[in-house]
């Protein structure tokens, strides 16, 4: 037999791809014929050997790309200069489950001393901010007095108790409003009323209670959408001392509108709270929502609350947290989002403070929410 | 216990050629045999040689269908090192005052023995190869060693068709026998 054949034959039966008769017959040929047998135990054997040196082989080139790997990522290192990158990684991986740890340790104990603080702080402290929005409950009144022909019959519902209200401000010319969350705290719906009383049936289109503020979105048929707002809303801090002015229905319910002036008293809030800022005036309830605005006509804020013990400490909520609100509200539902105006754009710039209030004034509202 | 099975799990995956327990246990056990051959007069170079054999020695332990693993990796492979290491020094001559390291370790001479004669084999194996010319060797290691399919190698080499590749390859496989065997034979 050929020698070239052979060694295929005898490839083939040793990785079974032989069909059986063809199988059995080359068994049978090798008993009869002990060179063959030789050959294939022979085979077999140098086969095995050829394995495992290619076995050898591929765990060498294995270990070398290993070690290239680990020399450049710095977990070894041969006395070269290790790269800080490789430091860090290293660092990071080693004390990475101890770091972990460390993290759970520590806000478990911050958890921990903030519910003790919490615990044992006097009561007091709760009540240091009042809202300044007005509440009560009260059943609306439908006017039966028909002599009285000035009052137009109401949009809220027969059975809509008033839980609370406030002020709020247009951010959009659609009908975006800006208010406290606290304002519609507990209550559902919302109507609101221009500063000559006329009645907008309103949707809660966001709440956010940690920022504090909520947006109102008019929906009501009456209302007339506007091209462009006079004031603009501030997205960076404003300065110490600088002469705020705000407009807002402190007398609620009673729809008048009513100014306030103050300064900026402190560029943070209530025991340091970041997100609001301190103003020195004079607030009331029926106050909150309603915008804080600089000499310029530009929103800085938007009115909150009061400390209790202390005459004249108002706090407002900053103006660029609106752009967060509004952003999330565009997270929530982009199409129908309000697009608000940037720094620069207030056209009251140059205009004295008697005519700022008198075009600001028409878009600020006061708010009724209430529960059905 | 969790350890012990990432251990067995690791050996397994290394008698796999899995990259990912080889760089595991490179990484875990590397510094270790490093500063154990620098500290006793060797060199980086060395110290790499030296590791990588340990890695060959355990990855065949693991191969063994009989394999039991009687201590943790890293007391194996610092014995192997250690042993191959003190047999490197006598062979060079160079001496070092004592091998230090008190360090637990575990008798690997059978093992040792073992490796050594795949070593020797394998290197029989390797003359072999280099013997044969090209382009056989090219053509048996492409086939063997890197798994190429007839076809591929074939186009590789320029050869018309794969049958005349595969004729070609039988042919260099019986000259590499004969190479293999000549030399085998003697060695034993």
């Amino acid at each position: 037999m050929d020698d070239i054949l052979l060694q295929q034959t005898i490839e083939r039966y040793l990785e079974g791809k032989m069909l059986p008769e063809e199988k059995a017959f080359f068994e049978q040929h090798r008993k009869n014929v002990p060179e063959i047998d030789q050959m294939v135990v022979e085979h077999t054997m140098f086969l095995h050997q050829m394995e495992d040196f290619a076995a050898n082989h591929n765990l060498k080139h294995s270990l070398h790309e290993a070690h290239a790997k680990l020399l450049a990522n710095g977990d070894i290192n041969e006395g070269g200069e290790l790269s800080t990158k490789g430091k860090v990684v290293k660092m990071w991986n080693k004390y990475r489950k101890v770091t972990a740890i460390a993290a759970v340790v520590g806000g478990a104990i911050a958890f921990m001393i903030s519910g003790l603080v919490a615990y044992f702080a006097p009561a007091t402290n709760q009540q240091a901010v009042a809202q300044l929005s007005a509440k009560f409950e009260q059943q609306e009144k439908k006017l039966t007095d028909l002599t009285n022909k000035v009052v137009k019959e109401s949009k809220l519902p027969e059975s809509a108790i008033v839980k609370s209200g406030g002020s709020a401000f247009l951010i959009d010319g659609n009908g975006y409003l800006v208010t406290n969350a606290h304002v519609l705290e507990g209550t559902n719906f919302a109507n609101v009323y221009n500063n000559q009383g006329k009645e907008f049936k309103a949707v809660i289109a966001l709440r956010d209670e940690k920022r504090d503020l909520a947006i109102l979105k008019i929906e009501d048929a009456d209302f007339v959408s506007i091209k462009s707002l006079p004031y603009a809303i501030k997205k960076n801090n404003t300065d110490l001392g600088e002469e705020i002015y705000t407009l807002g229905y402190p007398n609620f319910p009673r729809n008048e509108i009513v100014y306030n002036i103050g300064y900026l008293s402190g560029e943070t809030g209530f025991e340091g709270d970041t997100l609001s800022c301190q103003i020195q005036m004079n607030a009331n309830h029926g106050n909150s929502g309603g915008p804080v605005l600089n000499k310029s006509g530009e929103v800085i804020g938007v009115l909150s609350t009061k400390q209790l013990k202390a005459d004249g400490v108002t706090f407002a909520i900053k103006s660029r947290n609106i752009y967060r609100l509004v952003d999330e509200l565009k997270k929530k539902d982009d199409a129908n989002a309000p697009s608000i105006k940037g720094n620069t754009a207030s056209s009251l710039r140059n205009s004295d403070r008697v005519s700022q209030i008198k075009k600001v004034k028409d878009y600020v509202y006061m708010v009724k929410a209430y529960n059905k | 216990m969790k350890a012990e099975f990432n251990e067995q799990a690791l050996l397994k995956g290394l008698a796999l050629n899995d990259s990912k327990a080889i760089e595991t246990i490179y990484k875990d056990n590397f510094t270790m045999v490093q500063s154990f051959i620098i500290n006793n007069n060797g060199s980086y170079d060395e110290a790499r040689d030296i590791f990588q054999e340990a890695m060959i020695a355990l990855y065949e332990k693991a191969q063994s269908e009989s394999f039991v693993l009687t201590c943790k990796i890293n007391t194996y492979i610092y014995s192997i090192c250690r042993r191959l290491w003190l047999k490197r020094l006598q062979q060079l001559g160079r001496y070092t005052n004592q091998v230090d390291g008190l360090d637990e370790t575990v008798s690997v001479e059978e093992d040792l023995e073992i490796h050594e004669k795949r070593n020797a084999d394998f290197a029989i194996m390797e003359r072999a190869l280099n013997s044969l010319g090209e382009p056989c060797r090219s053509l048996i290691e492409g086939f063997y060693i890197k798994k190429l399919d007839m076809q591929s190698l074939s186009k590789e080499f320029g050869y018309t068709n794969a049958d005349n590749a595969k004729t070609q390859k039988y042919k260099c496989l019986m000259r590499l026998k004969k190479l293999f065997f000549a030399q085998y034979n003697i060695g034993e």
